[in-house]
């Protein structure tokens, strides 16, 4: 099928549209594409895109008893995809209206609590009949084709003409020649990407402004109080238990690096206990209090056993000896936890004698070399 | 006169209210000939090609239910206290983006379901990412021309599980807060930089007030866009080099055989996305999964013995728990064992695994196209290379949960750490070995089924006494009788049913629908190729030319028997 236009006026040969985009118009008229039936027009636009079908296994004649009972189970599939799916907005719509409420309450052990379950396995039974269904289509009613596709290597032909336009085009800039201009592009091109990714520099942060890994809210004189704000005395404590305590300032049980353990130790880990290099006047009597914070991957660790004197991180299981300055002794860590120094203030109450010795939290690049 | 208009009905002209309106669109856009090349496009008919399909069909869930939950969700820290609709949480001060995720699941009608919904999708878009790239690495499918299709694959299986961190991480509970500082620590165990690329990325010191917003862009434009690019072009390159299939009959290095794209195979990749949508939808509603109502809101302070992240990132956590405490001291500047266990395991495994393309072409100096795919036990270096990193990958993902496991079987901690380490040492090679003795064993059988034919299972006795099982060749037999068929890359069958020992099924569940005889016949009719040759054969013959009984043109026996 063409358009023809013969324009009124114009010289020079007629003014005809070429060959269709692709299309093989002059081996076949449409005379004798009419002439084929829809199988053979199938076949021949399947060889022009160098498909062949090999074999086509037939489907059970239509109206047999197969052909009946396949088209029926079919049917059966996509029916019961629609009544789930029927079912699912009854559930979604329906609860609260005709249905009981939807909204969830502790302790609710009805319609509730099976809302969110029906809703998943209605639209997943509603979903999975469609996939079933539309498997059963292809296994049974339609025909099974074999096709054959060809595969084509790349043409030479379209490697060396391609390669000639864009040589070409780079002769014909004259770039190779004309040095000056391509260098200044060269510099010119780095410039502008450096500006366009230049304005990302306000991401960054200075990390060694003030020493925030090296310090924390604890200070000379700050109380340790528990989560619930209280502080504590000497004696407070279960001889051998361990309490989590904040420093006594603005928001110090939110900052992530103050949590700190407060140990009394049983009398016979004080009679075991070695106190790192320095740090014997640390404790206070009986009490060790230690950061919380691992020294590995920054993990709060949690679970003191005290049997065995040991602090073990849930995450990656180091563990750390508090009769030894919680010194690591397995797992991963290789650092001691920092060990806070414990005073009393005037009315009694524990508090720091200062901050951390050394930064608390996983190890870096240039831990203690910071001021 | 100028024709103004279009011709009116001729030969071939469309009759149809359909046709006519094809031939006018067809007329303005000009179509025809690109869509019908796209429809005929020949597909290879093997189940192991539907892997990449569930990972593309997870990311299309993945986006539908993620815009969903952006309509609901407050990416921020605010601070607040909870006076919601779960009564356990009430008076607890959290941030608003965990009080968002609250909402979405007791407040939102339907909003748990889908939540669930995506969370589940997102472990299976990882899953079926995995899964696809081992049949793509033992088949071979890698191999030139489709190796940049390898690179991209690798980059989205990288992205996927970033993707997948930043997404658990935005509900900002306990758990996924955990994870985020060991996250940290891993930036700042990074060498010289370390902490400039902790302060940049949490904006000052962990966890400020910025990340969860930062996490929230990436989670939702930045890293899916990349992904959808990323998949664009993986799918392009794909149609453009059309796929590689299993050798076999007719099949050969310049040709695809399989279904056309229409009907059947459309059809049948739409069930596929069907399928795979119930099932996230069934285990959305079905199976509770991240209830971080339970968990509860961040605090530094506090952590869930037993804490696990997605499977996906198991490794790295399994990789930083059995790394020895080794701490680098070089002149006093520090190199932290996170850093080996964290980044740099995952570094190695991901590097390695996407150059494997590149390391393979030097070791065999194979530099040619390849379109046809091997079966695993012909390339035993490769596919006992792929035990090897499997065997690896495993050790570190159990021992990810080592604390879970010596809880659970009362094992002793530091020995299941113990054990991950020696394991992760000892149990690769140990894997390689095995691997390659399995596939020279495949290999073996292989070439003696072609040799000597399949066992029948018929055992003949000699008139000299002597028993034999008679064996059927599976194609012409020299002198000798030994099979003359090459190994062609296929799989050999070995059970007389794969060789028409069995006749196919009459249908029919509770009755036959079909008359037998008619069965038989019509398979006669349609028998072709070797498998009717061996159907209609006769189980005769001892087995050995020296009994002359044995089958050797063609598998008949012969007229005379050999002296």
């Amino acid at each position: 099928m063409t358009t023809t236009d013969h324009r009124p006026g114009s010289e020079g040969g007629t003014d005809e549209s070429g060959q269709l985009h692709g299309g093989p118009d002059d081996d076949y008229t449409p005379t004798q594409l009419a002439a084929m039936d829809r199988t053979e027009l199938d076949r021949l636009g399947a060889r022009y895109d160098g498909v062949e079908v090999l074999h086509v296994d037939p489907v059970p004649a239509p109206g047999s008893p197969l052909d009946r009972k396949n088209t029926r189970q079919v049917t059966l599939w996509f029916a019961l995809a629609g009544l789930f799916a029927l079912a699912f907005l009854v559930v979604y719509a329906g609860s609260g209206w005709f249905l009981p409420d939807w909204e969830w309450e502790i302790g609710a052990s009805t319609w509730s609590s099976i809302y969110t379950p029906l809703l998943g396995a209605t639209m997943g039974a509603s979903l999975i009949c469609i996939g079933i269904g539309l498997v059963l289509y292809v296994k049974k009613l339609l025909p099974h084709e074999t096709a054959v596709q060809d595969k084509h290597d790349g043409s030479h032909f379209d490697r060396v003409t391609t390669g000639a336009t864009l040589m070409s085009g780079l002769h014909n800039s004259g770039l190779p020649r004309r040095k000056i201009l391509a260098g200044t592009l060269g510099v010119m091109g780095a410039a502008f990407g450096a500006m366009l990714i230049a304005p990302l520099g306000g991401l960054i942060k200075n990390p060694n402004k003030g020493n925030p890994l090296g310090t924390t809210p604890w200070a000379e004189g700050v109380r340790l109080l528990r989560d619930d704000g209280t502080p504590i005395r000497p004696g407070d404590q279960q001889v051998g238990s361990l309490a989590t305590v904040f420093p006594g300032v603005e928001g110090g049980d939110r900052a992530y690096d103050a949590a700190v353990m407060l140990i009394r130790l049983r009398p016979d880990q004080l009679e075991t206990l070695v106190p790192a290099e320095g740090r014997a006047d640390f404790g206070y009597g009986d009490y060790v209090a230690y950061s919380k914070v691992c020294t590995h991957a920054g993990c709060p660790v949690s679970l003191y056993e005290q049997e065995t004197s040991r602090i073990l991180c849930p995450c990656h299981q180091s563990q750390f000896d508090v009769t030894a300055g919680a010194r690591p002794i397995f797992g991963p860590a290789t650092r001691s936890l920092p060990q806070l120094p414990l005073a009393l203030d005037d009315e009694g109450y524990f508090m720091a004698r200062g901050d951390f010795p050394e930064p608390v939290g996983p190890s870096f690049w240039n831990i203690g070399r910071i001021d | 006169m100028a024709a103004t208009t279009v011709p009116g009905p001729g030969p071939g002209q469309p009759t149809t209210l359909v046709g006519k309106a094809a031939f006018e669109v067809d007329d303005r856009l000009i179509v025809a000939g690109p869509v019908r090349r796209t429809l005929n496009k020949v597909f290879p008919d093997h189940w192991s090609f539907l892997l990449g399909e569930i990972a593309l069909y997870s990311f299309i869930i993945l986006l539908l239910s993620g815009t969903y939950l952006t309509f609901f969700f407050d990416a921020s820290m605010r601070e607040i206290t909870y006076d919601g609709s779960y009564a356990a949480l009430r008076g607890v001060d959290m941030s608003a983006a965990y009080e968002s995720t609250l909402n979405i699941s007791f407040d939102v009608r339907g909003g748990l379901f889908i939540r669930q919904m995506h969370h589940w999708a997102a472990l299976l878009f990882v899953a079926s990412i995995v899964v696809h790239l081992l049949r793509i690495f033992f088949t071979g499918a890698f191999r030139r021309p489709r190796e940049t299709n390898w690179f991209i694959g690798v980059a989205l299986l990288v992205l996927a599980m970033l993707e997948g961190f930043a997404g658990y991480t935005l509900p900002d509970d306990l758990l996924s807060g955990t994870g985020l500082r060991i996250f940290s620590a891993v930036f700042l165990s990074i060498p010289v930089i370390g902490t400039w690329v902790y302060f940049t990325v949490f904006g000052g010191d962990f966890p400020g007030e910025l990340i969860i917003g930062r996490l929230y862009i990436l989670h939702v434009l930045i890293i899916p866009a990349i992904l959808l690019a990323l998949i664009a072009l993986h799918l392009l390159i794909l149609v453009k080099q059309k796929h590689t299939q299993f050798p076999g009959a007719g099949r050969t290095e310049h040709n695809v055989v399989g279904n056309r794209l229409f009907p059947t195979f459309a059809v049948k990749a739409t069930a596929l996305l069907f399928i795979v949508f119930g099932l996230c939808a069934a285990l959305g509603g079905l199976v509770q999964i991240n209830p971080i109502w339970l968990i509860g809101p961040y605090n530094p302070a506090q952590v869930s013995a037993g804490s696990q992240p997605d499977w996906y990132i198991g490794f790295v956590d399994g990789g930083s728990r059995i790394f020895p405490p080794w701490e680098i001291d070089l002149w006093g500047y520090h190199i932290p064992p996170v850093l080996w266990g964290a980044l740099g395991i995952p570094g190695v495994f991901f590097t390695l695994l996407a150059l494997y393309p590149v390391i393979e072409r030097k070791l065999t100096g194979d530099t040619a196209s390849h379109h046809l795919l091997q079966r695993p036990r012909d390339v035993p270096v490769r596919t006992s290379l792929g035990a090897m990193a499997i065997t690896a990958y495993v050790v570190l993902w159990i021992s990810g949960g080592n604390d879970v496991i010596a809880e659970k079987f009362d094992i002793s901690l530091n020995a299941m750490t113990w054990a991950g380490r020696i394991g992760f040492l000892v149990l690769p090679p140990i894997a390689y070995w095995a691997t390659y003795r399995l596939c020279l064993g495949l290999e073996r059988h292989d070439r003696e089924v072609l040799e000597h034919g399949i066992e029948t299972g018929v055992i003949r006795r000699l008139p000299s006494g002597e028993f034999i099982e008679v064996h059927q060749p599976l194609g012409p037999v020299d002198e000798h009788g030994h099979g003359q068929l090459a190994y062609g890359g296929a799989s050999v069958p070995k059970k007389m049913n794969q060789v028409g020992g069995a006749r196919r099924a009459v249908k029919g569940f509770f009755s036959p629908l079909e008359v037998p005889a008619e069965v038989q016949q019509q398979a006669e009719l349609e028998a072709r190729g070797l498998e009717s040759e061996q159907a209609a054969r006769q189980l005769t013959g001892s087995g050995r030319p020296s009994e002359g009984g044995r089958p050797s043109e063609g598998g008949k026996p012969q007229q005379e028997p050999r002296v």
